[in-house]
């Protein structure tokens, strides 16, 4: 309950408030996320209107408008749905408070803009900033969004892709994913002895920290879908456990009193359990845990490697891997453990199922005559789609809101252990818009948070 | 200095001397005194050549070093994406139990290993399979359980570096760890 409340805590000062006055038409423009090789919408984004001679912490408040435009224009064109159109071209500089309203449409449509996004960055009495922007369908002439947002100036990373956010959601109908963050594990060292370190970062790579120190080997963490927590292993005293670690207070706590290794948690979706295996003797079976009670609850009980356990959306299912058919292949079954169906037929090995957040695919690992694939199949295991391929990808978490996949891939090393480089990468649920992540140091085990709202 | 180096008395004296600091450094300090030299350059030699303490550890036949020479390097390869041992992996854990069995105040730890060909979850199940049957093995030579503990590294921590059957055959492993 605590967590919660301070949670909120970073949300008060962000206060978005529709601007009400200009009537909000339908839109003309959409576009279509089902498309990967559908030419990306042309959209201006103006800096952010403000006075250079009002200074906060930081800069004026120009700079912040400028900031919050980049940092919005990168949000878009990452994500391949946007082609961001250069400042460079922009007829009309000059601005005003009018102008910002009525924009001239000839103008933005001259240059192939079909949407525009201008506003407004001013100064508040209290010291907080008034941020407010509006999208606009350059065709039709007419306002799609207009928000306003208050926040103090150290949150302006935060607007920026709130705003994002907004666009995303209005031109495209989906919700959008950028005011989220992962967490991964960075690596460092030789080959033969890497220093992991879980650290955070947001979605576009700012704002890292490192969580651990690099003493304990640590790996794969996952997201709370409610809480400032994460659940990872760790290896402390060279007992691999499954942890859990608090955000907030970087306070870390084992999880369950397990004779065996714990490792492969990950969170149910009310964020009340933690599913996770436990090798025990050389077996390898699924267990849950409840985190208010402690209670453990056994799930599966075979001869076979069970691991890599992930809830569907609405908890009825947990979808696993297991070799109990000869090979590494994709299971679900009722989250109480009952009716184990096997759903990967393709050709190769199939692993590390994850269900996306809409439920309607489960993302995998695919390992087929020497290559690592990462792709998605429905739950029943039809209509199966590899997105991304190489020596070694591996590890698929979701954008929460199911339209891009985050992955590592590592490549090959040689006998003095030149290569090896490890990083994150994302693709679109259409296999179009690979993209690397920008880390620090080598990454892998990438989390993708909820939206942190 | 020239006239006192001349004397012989002294160069005794200060033989003793450096003798007695090294004798601080090794257990070696009765074969030099019952050597204690005459001739003033033969004692330079003598006090400035420490001799390592390589007795002490050939005499403590616990050591990893003892394990590894006894059995293979204390290591035990497995075929991809399998746990089942092969006859050489047996009779290197003969070897193991039979070393196990004369150290019976060791107890050890079973790492298992695994190459980097298959996802970091499954490795982890699979290193872990690996090392509890390299276990089994032993605690069916005779082997107390209580003296085997098992730890699993996944892919974690290869042995050999490099992305090809060669490394990674020899990565697919388990270590009989001396604890």
């Amino acid at each position: 309950m605590e967590k919660q409340v301070k949670f909120l805590k970073i949300l008060i000062p962000i206060i978005a408030g529709f601007l009400l006055m200009i009537p909000v038409s339908n839109a003309k423009i959409v576009v279509d996320v089902n498309r990967g090789h559908a030419d990306p919408l042309p959209i201006a984004i103006d800096d952010l209107f403000g006075n250079e001679r009002d200074i906060v912490s930081g800069g004026s408040v120009r700079d912040y408008g400028q900031r919050i435009a980049l940092v919005v224009k990168a949000d878009l064109t990452r994500s391949g749905l946007f082609r961001v159109v250069d400042n460079a071209a922009f007829i009309n500089s000059k601005k005003s408070v009018d102008s910002l309203q009525n924009p001239n449409f000839n103008n933005w449509k001259a240059i192939g803009a079909q949407a525009l996004m201008n506003g407004s960055i001013t100064l508040e009495e209290d010291g907080r900033l008034r941020v407010e922007f509006r999208l606009w369908d350059v065709l039709g002439g007419n306002q799609m969004i207009g928000l306003r947002y208050y926040t103090s100036p150290k949150n302006w990373r935060r607007i920026s892709h709130l705003i994002s956010d907004a666009i995303y959601q209005r031109l495209t109908g989906e919700s959008g994913y950028f005011d989220t963050r992962v967490v991964y594990i960075s690596e460092s060292g030789p080959v033969l002895n890497r220093i992991k370190r879980l650290a955070i970062m947001d979605q576009d790579g700012h704002n890292h920290v490192f969580l651990t120190n690099g003493k304990n080997l640590v790996l794969t963490p996952r997201f709370s879908p409610t809480a400032q927590e994460i659940t990872y292993l760790s290896y402390v005293n060279d007992n691999p456990r499954v942890y859990l670690y608090n955000i907030d207070n970087g306070k870390q706590e084992v999880l369950g009193d397990f004779p065996g290794m714990t490792f492969a948690p990950r969170f149910s979706p009310d964020g009340n359990k933690v599913i996770m295996s436990q090798a025990y003797n050389g077996n390898s079976d699924i267990y849950v845990m409840e985190l208010r009670t402690r209670k453990i609850q056994r799930l599966t009980s075979h001869t076979a490697i069970d691991t890599s356990p992930s809830y569907s959306p609405d908890s009825k299912f947990i979808t696993f891997n297991s070799d109990r058919g000869g090979s590494q292949q994709i299971y679900v079954m009722d989250s109480n453990g009952k009716n184990i169906k096997r759903i990967s037929f393709g050709k190769g090995r199939y692993s590390t199922p994850v269900w996306s957040p809409r439920g309607d695919l489960i993302a995998f690992t695919k390992q087929y005559q020497g290559k690592f694939y990462i792709g998605v199949m429905k739950p029943d295991g039809s209509g199966e789609r590899l997105l991304s391929e190489s020596f070694l990808d591996e590890g698929p978490t979701w954008a929460p809101n199911g339209r891009v996949i985050m992955f590592f891939r590592q490549h090959p090393s040689d006998s003095r252990g030149r290569g090896g480089e490890t990083q994150i990468w994302t693709v679109d649920l259409t296999g179009y818009n690979e993209r690397q992540m920008v880390t620090p140091l080598d990454a892998s085990d990438p989390a993708w948070s909820p939206l942190i709202r | 200095m020239l006239k006192l180096i001349t004397n012989t008395k002294y160069w005794v004296l200060i033989g003793s001397v450096l003798l007695l600091s090294a004798c601080a450094n090794s257990n070696t300090n009765k074969d030099a005194l019952d050597n204690t030299p005459t001739e003033p350059a033969v004692v330079e030699e003598e006090v400035v050549v420490a001799s390592p303490p390589e007795v002490v550890e050939t005499m403590d036949m616990g050591t990893q070093s003892s394990l590894d020479a006894a059995a293979d390097e204390a290591l035990v390869y497995f075929a991809y994406d399998r746990y089942d041992l092969s006859a050489e992996a047996r009779a290197s854990l003969q070897s193991q139990a039979a070393w196990l069995q004369a150290q019976s105040s060791v107890n050890v730890v079973v790492e298992g290993h695994c190459d980097e060909r298959g996802t970091r979850e499954y490795n982890l199940a699979l290193g872990d399979r690996r090392a509890n049957s390299v276990k089994n093995y032993l605690v069916a030579l005779g082997v107390d359980p209580a003296r085997v503990h098992t730890v699993s590294y996944g892919k974690e921590r290869p042995m050999v570096m490099g992305s090809g059957e060669t490394s990674w055959a020899k990565n697919r492993r388990s270590y009989t760890r001396v604890n």
